[in-house]
């Protein structure tokens, strides 16, 4: 094996979005760092021009900026009593693969959890008391508020140039933004994108039935921006191939737009491409990291030495690394002992349509955030006694653009093809709009991952495990929002409406949301999460792990801004805690 | 510059499998380390490849190119409202799509061993080439036992009745191999080709795009956004042009 024991000061694994928010402040603290990279190079004028970005087939249904479960991929089984089988082709949530990883073709959906989602244990037991969590239901708090996470909020979404309206100013509540919100310091760095027809019609109606429609704050940009690192996006132009594309067009947030042409610049930074990190290498007694090996594309093994180590790639390899490496115990859901892999959460998504006869809604003109959100049903914005369930999530009209392969919504009852779905879908296509609505998934004692006995990747390691499967918490609030969204796709006046519920157990199969979340959590007692509030592990203290992984069970809403947010909580401190005093920044 | 290194080194690791030569090359082949510079240049653009223009089918034989004219002109017939799936292209869009990487099962997993499983769990079969090419012949002679003919040879009902036996999972297909799973992908590629791009040789004069009014590889809608409710004017356009651009059927 080549080595290079010359250690560096920070290495991360893995280069999309925590990735460089990670090197952009550890660098500029003066730290040296070496990011990762298993995939190759991607740029904006090479990988996604807008002289052929706008290819469904290509990018979306060939996958071409996403990972290839051709080389990675994992088991997955609704129950522990079910033998796990490979996901041998990606459905169900799409992660990225590459520099920039998902944050290429993300639809910039920047959203904050609300503050009781961060103290979700004790805030619904304190609400509607200790029955209202079942013994089964494993949710926590996370250890940090949303007020010390505000500013993390804050920055990430002016990184981004977020388009959007603030709906409390302070603790002020502003007219015509989100009234749910926990409170901004400021406002949005962009007003909110202009709005399509759809989004529109729905808004009018939801206000009518008494909810509080509000635009969604978008990483797509409303007007030319310049961000704090003085690098400039410009203006949207409503293309439709956002969500699943890399925008040919610098119009929205990435790694690439927002932070890698200055990090790159950067003497103490270097990238490596083309590199899989294999394990994260331990001390003898397991406490410290020494390193990592990795493979690099012509399959020689190395080891790199490093100071700290940050795990910032996906959520699902980031606890595979830690399972691999043995970093933390594994979680045994037999006992309920053990935390790397437990709290394994997701989203929940249903559907309403509203069809008209005489309205051109025009569906192929979007963005990947372009749309009008009601909040009323998330979190706990709304009394829950007697609902049979905690959580909820936001519905609304997010008009992405209809790229027609994926979108030719029909009638009930309209068979799948013949004439019939041909005439249905030539009717339909440009009079409908689609309320979806996004719900929570709370953490349970069954769901979690583990390592596959059977299955192995292209280097001959074992697989992740996903063990998922929705519950009747999940089920009944997702049951409520789409009666909330039927609600108001009543009110707004169409021919018919057809209502998609999520029922039956978890389908790995179609595309839900890739907002898959815990496996290695933070918290207060290592005990029962793998990271504490600082993100960092608490076996191995030079192990830092950003993402969603951390989330103890997932909220209502798309997960970027929260990773965001906790990105920089903890790259901060790293640099103006840990560097200067190595060990855990929590005593356990 | 490793441009495309996701798919060189799984192509690299999967070749390892199955010969130790790969190993060979030299490490500096593809690895690159990035370091006070934006690794931009010129010519590099990821653009999609056309497609082989030489006529007729390079993946399907005869046999199977009836049988799939026959299905796709049913999945998406020709009717009052215009040309179906056949007319626009389909068949050599599927064709030339199993004859390339998709074909090959480039995005797929397909390391044994493949049990069906449950339907939570998805695809359990082999690379999209290989399940047309082992399901083809096994529906025909499904539809020899039950309607007396190959299904290219039955009248239009009879084809309607047996792709709807199929859907359903009915179709007693010898081998227990997946008769829904095969519809559910024939019906798939059906979609894509009448909707995907014209480059690809589906779609033809962009059909499909006209039959619902959707504009195409447009990038930019700012002045309409804002006009709520009226008809957007302009015909749609593929990645190549528009046949009033070039003269050639796009």
């Amino acid at each position: 094996m080549a080595s290079d024991p010359a250690p560096v000061d920070v290495l991360l694994v893995g280069f999309g979005w925590t990735g460089a928010i990670m090197g952009e402040v550890l660098t500029a603290a003066g730290l040296n760092v070496l990011a990762l990279e298993r995939g190759g190079w991607r740029d904006t004028p090479n990988d996604f021009a807008v002289t052929f970005d706008q290819d469904e087939l290509r990018y979306y249904w060939r996958h071409r900026l996403f990972q290839n479960v051709a080389h990675e991929t994992l088991t997955f089984r609704n129950r522990g009593d079910q033998v796990a089988l490979p996901m041998r082709r990606l459905g169900s949530f799409l992660p990225g693969a590459g520099v920039g990883g998902g944050g290429i073709h993300w639809n910039g959906q920047v959203w904050r959890f609300l503050p009781s989602d961060f103290v979700a244990r004790s805030h619904n037991v304190g609400r509607y008391g200790a029955a209202a969590v079942p013994e089964t239901m494993t949710i926590q708090d996370y250890g940090i508020t949303y007020a010390e996470l505000e500013t993390y909020y804050d920055r990430f979404e002016y990184l981004c140039g977020v388009s959007g309206k603030a709906g409390n100013l302070g603790g002020k509540v502003q007219a015509g933004g989100n009234p749910f919100e926990g409170p901004r310091s400021r406002d949005y760095p962009n007003p909110p994108l202009a709005m399509t027809y759809g989004p529109t019609l729905f808004a009018e109606a939801a206000a009518r039935v008494g909810f509080h429609p509000f635009p969604h704050p978008a990483a797509n940009m409303s007007r030319a921006y310049t961000n704090p690192l003085g690098l400039q996006l410009g203006p949207c132009t409503y293309c439709g191939f956002c969500e699943k594309f890399g925008c040919g067009n610098y119009s929205k947030a990435s790694p690439q737009t927002t932070i890698l042409p200055i990090l790159l610049s950067r003497p103490n930074f270097a990238l490596r491409t083309g590199c899989e990190v294999v394990k994260v290498e331990l001390s003898a007694d397991r406490k410290h990291a020494t390193g990592v090996t990795y493979v690099d594309e012509t399959g020689a093994t190395i080891f790199q030495a490093a100071n700290i180590v940050v795990l910032s790639a996906y959520i699902l390899e980031n606890v595979r690394l830690m399972l691999l490496s043995g970093i933390g115990t594994p979680y045994d859901p037999r006992t309920g002992a053990g935390v790397i892999g437990r709290n394994y959460a997701y989203q929940i998504t249903s559907s309403v349509n509203v069809f008209y006869d005489d309205k051109l809604i025009n569906p192929f003109i979007g963005a990947g955030s372009l749309g009008m959100i009601v909040d009323d049903f998330n979190g706990d914005n709304f009394d829950h006694s007697g609902k049979g369930f905690i959580g909820g999530g936001y519905l609304g009209v997010v008009n992405t653009g209809a790229r027609p392969i994926e979108s030719h919504p029909t009638p009930d009852k309209t068979p799948k093809w013949g004439s019939a779905w041909k005439k249905a879908v030539a009717g339909n296509y440009l009079k409908t709009v689609s309320i979806a609505t996004h719900g929570a998934v709370m953490s349970h004692r069954g769901n979690y991952l583990d390592l596959d006995p059977t299955y192995t990747d292209a280097l001959g390691r074992p697989m992740l495990r996903m063990t998922f499967d929705f519950t009747d918490n999940e089920h009944r609030m997702s049951d409520f929002l789409t009666e909330r969204a039927s609600d108001a796709a009543k009110a707004m006046g169409g021919r018919e409406i057809k209502a998609n519920k999520r029922s039956g157990s978890y389908d790995i199969v179609p595309y839900q949301t890739t907002h898959n979340t815990g496996g290695a959590i933070m918290g207060t007692d290592p005990k029962t999460s793998a990271i504490n509030r600082y993100l960092q592990s608490w076996d191995v203290p030079n192990v830092f792990v950003p993402g969603a992984n951390a989330f103890p069970q997932n909220a209502g809403y798309n997960p970027m801004g929260t990773v965001g947010a906790l990105t920089y909580w903890c790259a901060e401190a790293i640099a103006n805690h840990y560097v200067k005093s190595p060990g855990p920044l929590v005593q356990a | 510059m490793a441009r495309d290194g996701m798919s060189r080194r799984v192509a690299l690791r999967l070749g390892a499998v199955l010969s130790a030569a790969a190993l060979a090359l030299p490490r500096s082949a593809f690895a690159d380390t990035i370091r006070r510079r934006l690794p931009w240049g010129p010519a590099a653009a990821d653009r999609p490849e056309r497609i082989d223009a030489r006529p007729g089918y390079l993946f399907f034989t005869d046999a199977e190119a009836a049988f799939v004219e026959a299905a796709v002109a049913r999945l998406i017939p020709k009717d009052e409202l215009g040309p179906g799936a056949l007319e626009t292209g389909v068949p050599r869009f599927i064709d030339r799509q199993l004859a390339g990487p998709y074909g090959q099962g480039d995005h797929f997993y397909l390391q044994a061993p493949m049990p069906k499983g449950v339907a939570t769990q998805g695809w359990q079969m082999g690379s999209p080439s290989e399940v047309y090419r082992l399901l083809i012949p096994q529906v025909n002679r499904w539809a020899a036992d039950a309607y007396g003919q190959a299904f290219a040879a039955l009248g239009p009902d009879k084809q309607d009745e047996a792709l709807k036996v199929l859907e359903k999972g009915d179709a007693s297909l010898k081998g227990g191999v997946d008769g829904k799973a095969f519809f559910e992908l024939l019906l798939q590629n059906t979609i894509e080709g009448f909707f995907a791009d014209p480059i690809y040789g589906g779609n033809r004069d962009m059909a499909g795009w006209r039959l619902i009014g959707f504009p195409g590889a447009r990038y930019d809608y700012r002045d309409f956004v804002g006009r709520h409710g009226e008809a957007y004017p302009l015909p749609p356009v593929s990645l190549s042009g528009r046949r009033e651009w070039t003269g050639k059927q796009s």
